[in-house]
C-alpha cells in the first residue's frame, strides 16, 4: 500500500464529552476523541457498543444529551453540530453520511441518485427552480457541471455503464458503492460510512478499501467508518476508536488496538476462570474445554 | 420431492372442499327456517308446509356454486401470479415507446373535438367536466404521485378556488382572467397554511389531517353565512368572457358581443366551446409545468422524498419546505381548477366539494399509475366519462362504478400505466434499446 506520508492533519471533528440517554439507557456515556483531515478514523466495538448511535448525533438524527461536536469545516469555519437542524448538517458543514441498511432511492436511475445527492448546489443554480422552468442556460450549464460530477464518481465506483440502470435492481455490493458515492455528491468534508462492507465478498472488501484510499488521497476529506470487519478497519484505518457499552475503552492506532486487552476482553469476553462461580463452570465444562 | 407434492397439491383440494362444506352448513342454517319451513293460511287457521327440496337444491347449489368459485379463482390467481408484474410494467412501457405519437392524435383529438360531426352540447358537458377532473389528477398527482404525500382533502383547495373567484367577481366586480391566478395564488396559501403544521407527519396520519381540512373547509363555507350564503351557495357568478367580449344574445348598448365582433350568428353553443378550450388549456399548463418540474431539482427532490425521507435529510434536502412545495403547488392547480368550476356552473355550494370528491380525484391518480401523466387521462375518461355513458344503468351506476375499480385493482394492482422513465440520461439512447435495457434491468434478481 503506496499512502503518502499524512502531515500531522489538523482535527477535522472534535468530539467533546458526548452523551446519550435513552429515557434511563444510556448509550452512550461521555465519549470524546478527534477524527483528522485525511484521515480514516474507525469506531469499532460489539454490537450495541453505541457506534451507530454516536452517528446519528453527528449527522443531526438525534440531538445529544449532553456534549459538544464541534467540526471544523476548511473553507467555512467551525460548525457546532450537536445545535444544527438534521438536514443542514449536511447541507452546511458538509458531513455526509451512508447507512447500515442501504437507503438509496430505489426507484430512481443510479444517475437521478447522484444528481438528486447535488440538490443543493442545483437549487441555487436554478434560483430555486425558477430559472430551470423558464429553461434559462445558467440550469442548464449547472446540470451538465452536476452530471459530470456523477460521472466522475460513476466511473470511480465502476458503475458508469450501468447509470441509467433502476438503483434498486443493482446487486447489494454496487448498492453500498452507489450509496458511497452518492453522499461523496454532496462535496463533503467528513465522510461518516456505517458498516459499508457488511455483506460484500473479500473481492468487493477489498474494492472497497481501494475506493477509500483514493477518496482520502485525492479528496484530502476525514473519513470516520463504522466496521466490524477486521480486514478493513485493520486495513486501511489510521485510527482506531473502540466502543464497548456506550464507552471509550480506547484510542489508538490498528496495532496498538490490536494488542490491548481492554479491546481483546471487550470482543472475547472476561476471563472465564476469574469471571464465573465454580459451579457454573462446572456446568460449562464440556462447552468450554470443547472450544 | 414426491411426497410434499403430493400432500401440497391434496391440501388444497381438501381446504376447497371443507370451505364448501362450510359454506353449504351456513346455506342449510339459513335455508331450513326460510325455505323449508312455509307458513300457509288455510281455513283451520296457519300451518307449517315443509319444502325439504328446496333446502337440498339451496344447499346442493351452494355447495356446487363455493366449490366452482374456488377453482376458478385458484386457476385465475396461478395465471396472474406468473403474469401480473411482467404485464403491469410492459403495458406503461408499451405506452411510453407510443406516448409520443399517443400523446399527438390524443391532442388532435381533443383539439377538434368541439366540431367533430357527432359532437352536441352533451359531448361537450361531459367532456368539460371529464377534462376538469384530468386537471385536478394533474395536480394531486404532483402531491401524492410525486411527493408521495397522501392528501384526501384536496377538493378543499378546488373550493378555496370556487368561492375566491365567486366572491372577488360579486364584491370586486373583477372578470375571470383576473380572478385566476388570484384563485391559485389563495389556493396555494392555504396548502401553505395547512402544510406548515402538518408536513411533519407521516403517511395515515397526514392522510387524516388533510381529511379533516377538507371536512372544515366544507364545514366553514356553509357556516359562514354572511360571507358565503351557507348552504344556499352563490348565485350569479358571473360567466367568463372572451378577453371582454361577453357570449349573449344581445349586448348591453355600450359593448359588443363575441358574435358581433367577429360577424357571425349567435349560438349558445360558442360559450361552451370556449369553456371547453380554457379547460383545455389550463389542463395542458398543469401536465406541461408537472412533466418540466420533473426534471428540475425541485421535482427531483419530490420524488426522492417519496422514495426515502430519511436519506433525503442526509443529503441535506429541506424535507418540509420540499414538502411544502409540493402541497402548496398541487393546491394552486386545484384553485385554477375550482375557478374554472365556479365560472362554468355560474353556480356553486358547498354540496360540490364534499368528501367524495377528493375520494374520485385520489381514485384518479391511484387507477391511473401514481406518477403516470397518460394513466391520469385514461382514468379520469373511464371513471368520470364511464358513469356518464351507461346513465342508463340508473342506480347500479354506482356499483358498476365500485365494480370496476375494484377489477381495476385486481388487474393492476399498482395502477394502469405504473412504468416511471428516468428523468435524466446518461446516454440518451433511441426508446427501443432503452426499453430493451430496463427489461433487462427487471430481470436481474
Amino acid at each position: 500500500m503506496a499512502v503518502e506520508p499524512v502531515p500531522p492533519a489538523e482535527a477535522l471533528l472534535v468530539v467533546e464529552h458526548l452523551t446519550m440517554r435513552f429515557g434511563g439507557l444510556i448509550a452512550i456515556d461521555d465519549v470524546s476523541f478527534i477524527a483528522n483531515r485525511r484521515e480514516i478514523t474507525a469506531i469499532i466495538g460489539p454490537n450495541g457498543a453505541g457506534k451507530t448511535t454516536v452517528f446519528n448525533c453527528l449527522t443531526g438524527f438525534y440531538k445529544p444529551s449532553v456534549g459538544r461536536l464541534t467540526l471544523h469545516h476548511p473553507r467555512r469555519g467551525p460548525f457546532l453540530l450537536e445545535r444544527m437542524e438534521g438536514f443542514r448538517i449536511p447541507q452546511q458543514a458538509g458531513v455526509a453520511r451512508t447507512f447500515q441498511n442501504i437507503r438509496l432511492f430505489s426507484g430512481m436511475s443510479v444517475l437521478e441518485n447522484l444528481i438528486v445527492a447535488q440538490h443543493n448546489a442545483l437549487m441555487r443554480a436554478s434560483a430555486f427552480s425558477l430559472a430551470g422552468l423558464l429553461a434559462l442556460g445558467r440550469y442548464r450549464r449547472a446540470e451538465r457541471a452536476a452530471v459530470e460530477r456523477a460521472r466522475h464518481w460513476l466511473d470511480q465506483i465502476g458503475l458508469i455503464d450501468r447509470a441509467d440502470w433502476i438503483a434498486g435492481s443493482l446487486p447489494y455490493g454496487d448498492q453500498r458503492r452507489l450509496e458511497i458515492a452518492r453522499a461523496m455528491c454532496i462535496e463533503p468534508v467528513l465522510l461518516c460510512l456505517d458498516e459499508p462492507a457488511a455483506g460484500l465478498n473479500p473481492r468487493e472488501t477489498a474494492d472497497l478499501n481501494r475506493l477509500l484510499l483514493d477518496i482520502r488521497a485525492s479528496e484530502g476529506i476525514g473519513i470516520l467508518l463504522i466496521e466490524h470487519d477486521m480486514s478493513v478497519v485493520m486495513g486501511i484505518s489510521d485510527h482506531v476508536v473502540v466502543l464497548d457499552y456506550g464507552r471509550k475503552i480506547a484510542d489508538a492506532a490498528p496495532q496498538e488496538v490490536r494488542n490491548d486487552p481492554h479491546v481483546i476482553r471487550a470482543y472475547l469476553g472476561e476471563d472465564e476462570d476469574e469471571a464465573l462461580p465454580p459451579e457454573v463452570l462446572q456446568d460449562l465444562g464440556d462447552t468450554v474445554k470443547g472450544r | 420431492m414426491p411426497g410434499s407434492a403430493a400432500t401440497g397439491s391434496a391440501s388444497p383440494i381438501v381446504a376447497t372442499l371443507k370451505e364448501s362444506a362450510v359454506a353449504a352448513l351456513v346455506a342449510a342454517v339459513l335455508a331450513v327456517p326460510l325455505l323449508g319451513l312455509q307458513t300457509v293460511q288455510e281455513p283451520g287457521g296457519l300451518t307449517l308446509h315443509t319444502r325439504w327440496t328446496w333446502v337440498g337444491i339451496a344447499v346442493g347449489a351452494v355447495f356446487l356454486g363455493r366449490l366452482l368459485l374456488n377453482v376458478a379463482i385458484a386457476a385465475i390467481s396461478q395465471r396472474r401470479a406468473a403474469r401480473q408484474q411482467r404485464s403491469a410494467t410492459s403495458l406503461g412501457q408499451a405506452v411510453n415507446r407510443y406516448a409520443v405519437s399517443l400523446t399527438a392524435a390524443a391532442l388532435l383529438f381533443a383539439v377538434a373535438l368541439p366540431f367533430l360531426p357527432f359532437t352536441d352540447r352533451y359531448v361537450l358537458d361531459v367532456s368539460i367536466l371529464v377534462l376538469t377532473y384530468i386537471m385536478l389528477g394533474w395536480g394531486l398527482n404532483i402531491v401524492v404521485g410525486l411527493a408521495g404525500l397522501l392528501d384526501l382533502g384536496y377538493v378543499a383547495f378546488y373550493a378555496v378556488g370556487a368561492y375566491s373567484y365567486a366572491l372577488f367577481a360579486q364584491n370586486f366586480d373583477l372578470g375571470f382572467w383576473a380572478c385566476l391566478p388570484l384563485a391559485g395564488m389563495l389556493a396555494a396559501m392555504f396548502g401553505l397554511l395547512l402544510g406548515f403544521p402538518v408536513l411533519r407527519l407521516r403517511g395515515d396520519y397526514l392522510a387524516i389531517v388533510t381529511l379533516g381540512f377538507g371536512e372544515m373547509i366544507r364545514i366553514i363555507l356553509i357556516n359562514w353565512q354572511s360571507l358565503t350564503n351557507g348552504s344556499n351557495g352563490i348565485t350569479g357568478i358571473p360567466r367568463p368572457t372572451f378577453f371582454g367580449l361577453p357570449f349573449a344574445a344581445s349586448a348591453p348598448a355600450d359593448t359588443t358581443t363575441f358574435h358581433q365582433f367577429f360577424d357571425i350568428s349567435f349560438s349558445p353553443l360558442q360559450r361552451i366551446i370556449f369553456l371547453y378550450y380554457v379547460i383545455l388549456v389550463l389542463a395542458l399548463i398543469t401536465n406541461a409545468f408537472t412533466l418540466r418540474i420533473r426534471r428540475l431539482p425541485v421535482g427531483r427532490a419530490w420524488e426522492a422524498l417519496r422514495e426515502d425521507e430519511t436519506a433525503c435529510r442526509s443529503l441535506g434536502i429541506n424535507p418540509t419546505n420540499t414538502k411544502l412545495t409540493a402541497f402548496s403547488i398541487g393546491a394552486m392547480f386545484a384553485g385554477f381548477a375550482g375557478s374554472f368550476f365556479a365560472t362554468r356552473q355560474g353556480f356553486i355550494s358547498p354540496e360540490s366539494f364534499v368528501f367524495l370528491e377528493s375520494a374520485i380525484i385520489l381514485a384518479i391518480v391511484v387507477l391511473g399509475g401514481l406518477g403516470s401523466q397518460i394513466g391520469v387521462v385514461i382514468a379520469a375518461i373511464v371513471l368520470i366519462g364511464g358513469p356518464e355513458i351507461v346513465r342508463q344503468l340508473e342506480e347500479f351506476r354506482m356499483l358498476a362504478f365500485g365494480g370496476l375499480m375494484v377489477l381495476i385493482m385486481i388487474w393492476r394492482p399498482r395502477g394502469l400505466l405504473s412504468y416511471r422513465e428516468p428523468t435524466i440520461r446518461l446516454r440518451p439512447r433511441d426508446r427501443r434499446a432503452a426499453v430493451a435495457s430496463d427489461a433487462a434491468t427487471k430481470a436481474l434478481p
